[in-house]
Order: C-alpha cells, then sequence, then structure tokens
C-alpha cells in the first residue's frame, strides 16, 4: 500500500516535471522573425545581399543575449522577384510560421502586393529597400520603411543638381511601381531646378535588350541619364549604351546599383557615372555612425561575402535590429505590440539613425523613417567620393 | 531617319537571335508534334555552358561556343531517348506536361548550380562599337548576327540537302508512312530534338556575353520562340526564319515611336492579329498540313 502511494507520488512527480519541461522549452523558444526577399530570379543578386545583412544582424543580437531572454530565428522566404509570390510567401509566415513581425519584400511591386496581407492578419512590416511614394501613402499602418522613397531620395539629390551639371535629362527607369514613381519624382525636383526634361523611356524588369530605348535616348541632345532599375539591368544599360555610343552622364538612383559590380561586369561603360547610394562601405568613416559601420563591413568581409553586396546587405541588418528593438521595447514577441512599439524605436544602423515619422492619410498613417543619401562616383575603375560631397 | 536606321539595325541584330530560338521549336514541333516547353532552359544552358568553359577551364571563345552547343545536343539527345521516346504516339498534352517538368527541373537546377547571382562571360571583341556615319554597333553583336545566319543557313541546308534532312521532311509529311518506307523514326525523332536543342543552346551562346548570364534567362526567351513559331507557323521552317526578324524589327520600332513601356506587348499584339487573320501563320502555304 504504502509502496503504491510512494509510486503514486513519484509517477505525479514524473508527470508535474515531464509536464514542466516543456512548458520551459516554449519559453526559450526562438523569436521568430519573417523575411521576404527576391532570393531567385532578375533581382536574386540583391535580394541575397540583403539576405546575409539580416544573418549578420541576427547572430550579433543572439550573440548579445537576444532579445526578451529569447534566441531569435528568421524565416527566410524566396519571393522570386515576383508580386505574387510576394504576397503567398507573405501568407505562409504569417499562417503557417506566426510570425509576429516582417521584414521585405526588396521590390516596390512586391511591398505592395505583400501589404493587403500585412492589413488582413494584422501583422507589422519593415520596408528595408523599396522607394515607391505609394507604399507609405496608402493608409497601411502595418508599414514602416527605413528606405527613402524617391521623393526623399530626389531631395537629397536636389542640392547637387548644379554640381553635377544638369541642364536637360532624360529618364529611362524599370517599368515597376519603383520605375515610375522614381521618374516622377526626380523629373519635378529638376523641373523646379530649372532643368529640362527630355525622353522619359521604360523598360521590363527582365527585359535584357534596351537598344530601342537607348536609340529614342540618343536623339534627344540631353547631357544627364536618369537610371533606375537593378544593378543587372544598369549593367545592360551602361553596356548597351557604350555601344551606341550614347555619350552621357549618367545618375542611378535607387540605391540598388552596387558599383562595384559594375565596374566588374560592365567595364570601361561604367566609368564616370554617378550611383546615389545609401552606404559607403569604402568609406564607413564617413557614415554616421563609423565604428558600426567598419564593423559591419569587416564582418561582412569576414563571412567571405562580395564586397560588392554591402550597399545592399547593410539594409537587412538596420531592418532586423528595427524589429528586434521594437521587440525589447514592446516586452513581448505579439503583432500588435510590435507595431505599438515601432512608433517608439530610435536607434543607430549602418546607414544611420532610425526614427519613424507619421506619413499618408490621418489616422491610418504608415511609417517613414529619414535615411541618410549619398553620391559617389566611378573613376579610374575605382568608386570615389565626388568633390563636391566630399567639401560637404 | 537617322533613329529609323538604328532601330532596323538594332532590330535585325536580335531579330536574327529570335529566329535562330523559333527554328529549334518550330522544327521539334513540326516533326515530332511536341511541344517544348524546356526551350527557353537549353537556351540558359548554351549561356552558363559558355561561362563554364570560359571562366572556369579557361577555354577560347569560340571552342567555349562549340561547347555550349554540343551541350544543348547531347542534353537533347539525353532528354528524347529517357523520357519521349517511351510517350511516343501519346497526346500532345502528355508530353507537354513532361516538358513543363523538364523546365521546372532544369531551371531549379541552374539556380542550386550557378546561384541567383547574374553572371557576365567576357568576349574578345573590342568593346568601342563599329561606327557607319550616324550608326553604331558593338562588334560582339555583329559577330552575332553573322553566327546566327551561319547558323540558320547551316540549318536550311541539313534539312533541304541533306539524306537526313529529306528523312525529317518525310517524317514531318506522315510519320506512319515514312515509317514503311524505310525511315528510322526513333533516329530522327532523337535527331531532331537535339539539333533543335543544340541551335537554342546556340543561341544562348551567342547571346550570354551581349547580356547577363542568370537561371530565369530562357523563360523571357522562350516566350519569343512562341511568338516567333505562331508568327511563321507551326512547324514552318522559312516561316520561323522570317517571324524572328519581324519580332525583332516590330519590337524595336515599337518601342521607338509607340512606347517603350509597351515594348513586349507589341510582339503579343501581333500574335494575336496574326491568330484572329491567318491562324495557320503569316507564311503558311495552302496544301501545308499539320
Amino acid at each position: 500500500m504504502r509502496h503504491t502511494r510512494i509510486a503514486g507520488i513519484l509517477l505525479s512527480a514524473i508527470l508535474v516535471g515531464g509536464l514542466a519541461v516543456p512548458a520551459g522549452w516554449a519559453q526559450q523558444d526562438p523569436v521568430k522573425i519573417g523575411v521576404i526577399q527576391p532570393l531567385s530570379g532578375p533581382v536574386a543578386a540583391s535580394g541575397n545581399y540583403v539576405r546575409m545583412g539580416t544573418e549578420i544582424a541576427r547572430d550579433w543580437i543572439n550573440a548579445r543575449g537576444g532579445v526578451l531572454g529569447r534566441q531569435i530565428q528568421l524565416v527566410i522566404e524566396d519571393n522570386k522577384s515576383d508580386p505574387k509570390e510576394a504576397a503567398s510567401a507573405a501568407e505562409k509566415l504569417i499562417v503557417r510560421d506566426k510570425v509576429p513581425a516582417i521584414m521585405g519584400a526588396w521590390g516596390s511591386s512586391m511591398t505592395l502586393a505583400v501589404m493587403p496581407k500585412l492589413e488582413e492578419y494584422g501583422v507589422p512590416m519593415v520596408v528595408e529597400t523599396s522607394s515607391a511614394a505609394s507604399i507609405t501613402k496608402k493608409g497601411n499602418p502595418w508599414v514602416f520603411r527605413i528606405s527613402p522613397p524617391s521623393e526623399m531620395e530626389a531631395l537629397g539629390l536636389g542640392k547637387y543638381l548644379g554640381d553635377l551639371g544638369v541642364k536637360r535629362a532624360d529618364f529611362l527607369a524599370v517599368n515597376t511601381d519603383w520605375g515610375r514613381g522614381a521618374v516622377a519624382a526626380f523629373g519635378d525636383i529638376l523641373k523646379k531646378r530649372g532643368a529640362n526634361v527630355g525622353a522619359v523611356e521604360f523598360m521590363e524588369q527582365a527585359a535584357t535588350d534596351m537598344s530601342a530605348q537607348i536609340t529614342k535616348i540618343r536623339g534627344t541632345g540631353g547631357d544627364t541619364l536618369f537610371l533606375t532599375t537593378s544593378v543587372e539591368q544598369i549593367t545592360l544599360v551602361l553596356k548597351q549604351g557604350q555601344e551606341q555610343r550614347l555619350g552621357r552622364k549618367i545618375v542611378t538612383t535607387g540605391g540598388s546599383s552596387s558599383p562595384d559590380q559594375l565596374v566588374r561586369q560592365a567595364g570601361a561603360a561604367a566609368e564616370g557615372t554617378y550611383h546615389i547610394l545609401f552606404f559607403l562601405p569604402w568609406f564607413p568613416e564617413a557614415m554616421p555612425d563609423g565604428k558600426l559601420a567598419k564593423a559591419f563591413v569587416d564582418e561582412w568581409t569576414k563571412r567571405g561575402h562580395p564586397f560588392a553586396g554591402l550597399t545592399e546587405g547593410f539594409r537587412g541588418h538596420d531592418g532586423i535590429l528595427t524589429i528586434v528593438e521594437a521587440i525589447r521595447t514592446a516586452g513581448k514577441a505579439e503583432a500588435k505590440a510590435i507595431q505599438a512599439a515601432l512608433w517608439k524605436v530610435s536607434l543607430m544602423g549602418v546607414n544611420g539613425p532610425i526614427k519613424f515619422a507619421k506619413d499618408g492619410p490621418p489616422g491610418k498613417e504608415s511609417g517613414q523613417s529619414q535615411p541618410s543619401i549619398f553620391v559617389v562616383q566611378i573613376k579610374g575603375g575605382k568608386v570615389t567620393l565626388p568633390a563636391f560631397m566630399a567639401k560637404k | 531617319m537617322e533613329e529609323f536606321l538604328q532601330h532596323i539595325l538594332n532590330g535585325l541584330i536580335l531579330g536574327g537571335t529570335y529566329a535562330l530560338l523559333g527554328i529549334g521549336l518550330t522544327l521539334i514541333f513540326g516533326i515530332m508534334n511536341v511541344v517544348n516547353f524546356a526551350h527557353g532552359e537549353f537556351y540558359t544552358l548554351g549561356a552558363y555552358t559558355t561561362f563554364l568553359f570560359l571562366a572556369l577551364l579557361e577555354t577560347n571563345f569560340f571552342l567555349a561556343l562549340l561547347g555550349a552547343v554540343a551541350s544543348g545536343i547531347l542534353l537533347g539527345a539525353i532528354c528524347e531517348r529517357l523520357l519521349l521516346r517511351p510517350l511516343l504516339g501519346e497526346s500532345i498534352d502528355t508530353t507537354m506536361l513532361v516538358m513543363i517538368g523538364v523546365w521546372i527541373a532544369m531551371q531549379n537546377a541552374e539556380l542550386t548550380l550557378w546561384g541567383g547571382v547574374a553572371k557576365s562571360i567576357d568576349h574578345p571583341f573590342p568593346q568601342p562599337p563599329l561606327t557607319l556615319g550616324p550608326l553604331s554597333v558593338a562588334p560582339l553583336r555583329l559577330f552575332v548576327l553573322g553566327a546566327a545566319v551561319l547558323l540558320i543557313a547551316g540549318s536550311h541546308l541539313l534539312i533541304h540537302r541533306t539524306r537526313l534532312g529529306r528523312a525529317m521532311r518525310a517524317t514531318f509529311q506522315d510519320r506512319e508512312t515514312a515509317a514503311l518506307m524505310g525511315v528510322d523514326i526513333h533516329r530522327i525523332h532523337t535527331v531532331t530534338f537535339a539539333f533543335g536543342s543544340g541551335l537554342a543552346a546556340g543561341a544562348g551562346a551567342l547571346l550570354g556575353p551581349v547580356f547577363v548570364v542568370y537561371p530565369a534567362m530562357g523563360d523571357p526567351a522562350a516566350l519569343k520562340a512562341f511568338v516567333v513559331v505562331i508568327l511563321g507557323g507551326l512547324g514552318n521552317f522559312a516561316g520561323a526564319t522570317l517571324g524572328g526578324l519581324i519580332l525583332g524589327i516590330a519590337e524595336e520600332l515599337g518601342a521607338g515611336y509607340i512606347s517603350s513601356g509597351y515594348r513586349d506587348a507589341v510582339g503579343f499584339a501581333i500574335i494575336i492579329l496574326v491568330l484572329l487573320l491567318r491562324p495557320s501563320g503569316l507564311f503558311a502555304r495552302a496544301e501545308r498540313v499539320g
């Protein structure tokens, strides 16, 4: 009898203990963060660089003890450079993986396709790359953008237009929300500063032959070509521009131009071109937080990632850092609490200070941070700071 | 006028490679009655093989091009022998589904093997363009046009001047009768598929250095090939050649004078018109059946 009782006590102890163990594990479950990037398809290079940046942020944060005493885990989905795939990736992350926050989705068209899903399920997303103005103007309160919209970028470039000597400009942009948005934003600034706008041409995202557009632009007699697209297409336009003796000053917008990759793949055709960037890995000390920028460049190099990818990779780092800071502020990894906490976030990323201001229709505002903007020039096969940037 | 001439020149060069893509597809359809959805992947294969030869094995550029065509022929033959021969006589839908499977498998294999980051192929031609008055063209593009013309002419001779070509044409007209006359249908099918795939790989090898190489590059190329084939009439060799040139020039002029945002739409607008007005293709002869 006594034996039975002891056995019973032992049994309950085991049962309680047994139940306690999974409960203890549950507390140690990592905090999941969803990431949607183009890992394949025409803009795969950029998406993979951003992914590498998110992994650095994850490892650094986990090495410092994670957040809320838990490690963080990234659930990374491929949107295949396709808006339809981006929307289904978001649905999968939210419904199946139950992530409380997402970072993505690189291209504006992909981000715009994800946005209705955020509203439907009530999950916040930090937008790390997209620059179409419409993203923060739609009245989607789940969107927080750390990349500059084209207007902000155009305004940033505005003060250098005189130094660049732009009098008559043509546009060639990818036929997406991003490309069309950039043409509108930069066109406005140019007109305000008294410069003329000539031809406005578009190309499909997967197009490889831009000779018709270049022939047309060659006929306008302008002095500058503003080019807005992914680095792959920039390479093609530079090469084909050289084939047709385009002979223009070229300025790429959007911060995705990865000048090193252009030097390698377009060679002499990239000489003299200007690029708007949001990170200067060649001159980390010139960044707002020189120490953090330097550490990021060093870690990137240590991992054997291509240097050319740094101008994309930092976005992944800053995006994840922002989400984790919001989770820490919120005190719990829940979508609604993270959304509220994102408004209170104020931190220093690789690009510079990140802090969200309200943008869009009142009552349903999206968050928009104001990032730092830089211009570099390719000279002698090297990336240089133009004189007007250096004297700033 | 200067601009117009430059557009025509661009269009011809582009059209030459469209023709090369279309010919392979149209032959495979005409002779084997297979809609080859994997055609674009053989184009990609050609481009990556060129990259492999040049960047990793460091061979001569022209040797790399030959290697690329050979890789297309070889894989095409294997594909026919393993996947299509067992399905001989099955409905066109069955083989189409198999080829869609091959398309997906090949594209993902390329992605696994090479990664998603685009590659650039070096070539031995000088960078500065050749100029003639207002016209300007890169030496590499002239070479591409020349090589495409040679390949098309070679294919034409093969089909119209050789015993093998006669057997192919006989199979095209009537498979059973050709078999009764002693034509080895199995062999003709393998040769046709290998030949068509080789041409697609050749197009990829030629255009790889002009553009950049990435796993999904075959998709837009395959779409163009289908446009060309429908333009020229299914199974029509000369039609595919002319269809390619017409598509190249129409796209150029459409982008140049209507709107560059609708460049790709031009090709499809033409297809819709052709299907409405001349459903068997622009160059279909009245007596041709099938």
